[in-house]
């Protein structure tokens, strides 16, 4: 359950950049997660959730854009993306080949934007 | 307002980790990051390591625990420097405990450096400490479809140990499925099948070693 020492970590950087900006209330952030991270979304969020609870951005949304895998095929080079979360071993849509593939993206975790007042 | 922010989650970590890398690159320190689930051997692995090499190079580990320090002890009755890092139910190392522990170590002359992470196969891969490479211990007695049920971990790995082989006429473990899957997720790593209680495989680890380390000297 690492989500929680992330979750920590979005909220120091939310923090920051509320401060930097000199905003008081926060409304929502936005964060992108890739599908290859060892993190699952809904953890996040509930780790969010409960670290901000009974403060002042406990009304805020926590949203999270999934970014999907995209690979480049070891065999014959064909790009491709999948929505599944976790996949490394894949089989090629247009070869069939499972193997060694490049990950291309997928392996994101970032803070995109925050809307606060 | 809507501020466009864009920075990484992860950034804090990996501005100390870049930190800890700088350290082990000014003193030619080689810095290897081990995880496994638990009880795959890492302990073991460590204290056949220690022992056989200590008169070639000077080591040190930092012990990832969740509650004791049986382990750093294993580790420090074979002569090495040990220092324990207790997590408290903490899942992972992060690179700020590795900043602090190193305070502990007595870094002038160290040739390796051994960071034993938590044993757990899915949160240490999220978080660099600093090391120049991971290696992943995996056992025989885990079943050969951990590569796939975990596949983050192995695909950063430059190497995995394929340990306590010394028990494969027993358990019901395919080293070709499991190597297989290992090299589907990572193409370029290396595998030691090792068993550290008839010493079966060491000496591949131990050459590799040698050879990662004269990498890093200064
Ligand atoms: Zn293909």
């Amino acid at each position: 359950m690492h989500e929680m020492s992330i979750a920590q970590s979005i909220l120091d950087i939310v923090t920051q950049e509320m401060e930097k900006n000199g905003l008081k209330r926060l409304i929502r952030v936005k964060v992108k997660h890739g599908a290859l991270t060892n993190t699952v979304p809904e953890a996040l969020e509930t780790c969010f959730m409960a670290l901000t609870a009974k403060t002042p951005m406990e009304d805020a949304i926590f949203e999270i854009e999934a970014i999907p895998a995209k690979y480049k095929c070891f065999s014959c080079g064909t790009e491709f993306t999948t929505e599944e979360r976790g996949r490394l071993l894949i089989p090629c849509p247009s070869c069939g080949e499972d193997f060694g593939h490049t990950v291309l993206a997928g392996k994101e975790l970032y803070i995109e934007s925050i809307e606060a007042e | 307002m809507k501020v466009s922010v864009v920075r990484n989650v992860l950034e804090a970590n990996e501005r100390l980790a870049q930190e800890l890398k700088e350290v082990f690159a000014q003193r030619g320190i080689l810095a290897l990051n081990l995880m496994s689930s638990p009880g795959a051997g890492k302990t073991s692995l460590l204290e056949r390591t220690l022992a056989d090499l200590r008169d070639e190079f000077k080591m040190a580990v930092i012990e990832g625990d969740l509650q004791t320090d049986n382990d750093a002890r294993r580790v420090a009755a074979t002569g090495a420097q040990a220092v324990q890092i207790n997590t408290e139910g903490g899942c992972h190392l992060n690179a700020s405990m590795i900043l602090e522990a190193l305070k502990q170590i007595d870094m002038e002359g160290l040739d390796i450096l051994f960071i034993e992470n938590v044993g757990n196969l899915v949160c240490p891969a999220e978080f660099d400490v600093g090391e120049d490479y991971k290696v992943t211990l995996l056992s025989v007695t885990e079943g050969d479809d951990k590569p796939e049920k975990y596949p983050l971990m192995f695909n950063l790995s430059t190497a995995s140990v394929l340990n306590k082989t010394d028990l494969l006429p027993y358990v019901d473990f395919s080293m070709e499925s499991a190597m297989k899957h290992m090299r589907a997720l990572n193409k370029d790593i290396e595998i030691f099948p090792t068993s550290c209680r008839t010493r079966e495989g060491l000496d591949a680890w131990y050459d590799w070693l040698r050879s990662k380390r004269a990498g890093k000297k200064k």
